[in-house]
């Protein structure tokens, strides 16, 4: 069966960025480095008399993907600048939304894999069990990442041409994070607490109509951010 | 198969186009020589549609997937080797980099190198047969010669006469009158955003078109 166009061109833009990942390794190693530093640090520095392991750990582990997420997306346009290949893409004969939708799934694929590497430490760092509530966790965690990844990778490329582009990023893009944050907090909260499934429902549908919404924002704005 | 109607662009209080208009027909090359500044990039992103121009307008029969490209930089991922960068470009046009290409511009044995690790001049022949991978009609070249060694100059020229005989059209631009004179077919020369002279080269001398490039721009 032959795929349609846009997604058959939006497959090539992701294939290449994971390519160009895999040969440099170095956005993730450094987020990778940078969840096992966090989640170290704050199991070191926390007073377990104080505040339960299951109050804390759901804000530990969203605080800590937060930033290993912006270290991808900052990284999503940087390398199409490097050699001025984003006129090429531009030029090329397809979709803008193939570039953006291409740039999304790569920079999932990404925040994915150091989400990957993160929730297991959680579970060791602060004696949380993860394994029975894995698949409501997994569902949280996807529905989170795409909406915050949607904005960010648009905003990835907004910025992208400015002179401070990593620092303007995450100054975009926090306040936007915020909403689904939230969300996904309090449902993992809820669920490694061991509340039924029920009592989360409500926000992952929010979280999901937040991704609906935002990627339909991002499809249309985004050709307007990559034109001169 | 190309046409600029009345082009006009300006930077804030900079006029890069001011009222240009041509057409380059099949088979021609026309070779448009300019000073730093004059809009000779401005130009030719507007006529791939990088710019969208503040008047006029550009038309490229066949629209982008006829357009093969040129620039400044080589458009390429330094991570990647040769031929996955040739492939990832043509993929984006559903076509795959053919051996010929590969082999006019002497990439064989640097096929599966990384790009980061080739020299300038071998760059600049990746970036050539990146812009040829999809046999364009159309092309745009900006300071094509500009870090090419002399194997790699004979080449491009060598292809452009290919493309030019098979009845396909090419803009160049550039400062170095001398290296775009021996292609073209039709000479412009580019002041302050517009054209100043527009001819068919007739034949004229390098030396003669360099000299008449001074006078007019001077």
């Amino acid at each position: 069966m032959q795929l349609p166009d846009s997604v058959r061109h939006a497959w090539y833009v992701a294939r290449k960025d994971l390519l160009v990942e895999f040969r440099s390794r170095t956005a993730i190693l450094a987020a990778a480095a940078f969840v096992v530093l966090v989640l170290m640090v704050f199991n070191f520095g926390r007073d377990p008399t104080a505040v339960s392991n299951v109050d804390l750990a759901p804000s530990i582990l969203w605080v800590t993907f937060t930033f290993a997420a912006i270290l991808a997306l900052n990284r999503a346009f940087q390398l199409e600048l490097e050699n001025q290949a984003l006129d090429g893409l531009l030029l090329a004969p397809i979709g803008r939304s193939s570039i953006y939708v291409g740039k999304l799934i790569a920079n999932l694929i990404f925040v994915v894999t150091v989400e990957v590497i993160g929730v297991p430490l959680l579970a060791l760092f602060f004696n949380v069990r993860i394994l029975p509530v894995v698949g409501p966790l997994a569902g949280i965690i996807a529905l989170a990442t795409v909406g915050f990844v949607a904005v960010g990778t648009l905003f990835s490329a907004m910025t992208v041409r400015t002179r401070f582009a990593e620092l303007l990023l995450p100054v975009l893009l926090l306040p936007f994070m915020i909403p689904p944050l939230i969300w996904a907090v309090l449902a993992t909260a809820r669920l490694l607490g061991g509340r039924p499934l029920s009592d989360v429902a409500g926000w992952l549908k929010m979280l999901a109509a937040y991704d609906i919404v935002f990627v339909g924002v991002a499809l249309l704005l985004f050709p307007a951010t990559v034109n001169e | 198969m190309l046409r600029a109607e009345r082009l006009r662009h300006s930077y804030g209080p900079v006029r890069a186009l001011d009222d240009v208009s041509f057409t380059v027909h099949p088979g021609q090359t026309l070779a448009v020589f300019g000073p730093n500044g004059a809009g000779k990039s401005t130009l030719l992103r507007v006529l791939a549609g990088l710019i969208q121009p503040q008047g006029g307008r550009a038309h490229v029969e066949g629209g982008r997937r006829a357009i093969g490209w040129i620039g400044h930089q080589p458009q390429l991922y330094g991570q990647l080797t040769v031929i996955e960068n040739l492939r990832f470009w043509g993929s984006l046009y559903d076509t795959q980099p053919t051996g010929d290409l590969v082999a006019r511009l002497g990439l064989e044995e640097h096929a599966h190198r990384p790009v980061r690790a080739l020299s300038r001049g071998l760059v600049q022949r990746v970036a050539i047969a990146r812009a040829l991978v999809h046999d364009p009609t159309v092309l745009l070249l900006d300071e094509p010669f500009t870090g090419l060694d002399r194997m790699a100059a004979e080449a491009l020229s060598l292809l452009l006469g290919q493309h030019a005989a098979a009845g396909r059209a090419t803009v160049l631009v550039t400062h170095n009158v001398e290296e775009g004179t021996e292609l073209a077919t039709d000479v412009a020369f580019m002041r302050t955003g517009r054209f100043v002279h527009f001819a068919p080269r007739s034949g004229r001398a390098a030396s003669d078109i360099a000299e008449e490039y001074r006078n007019a721009v001077a």
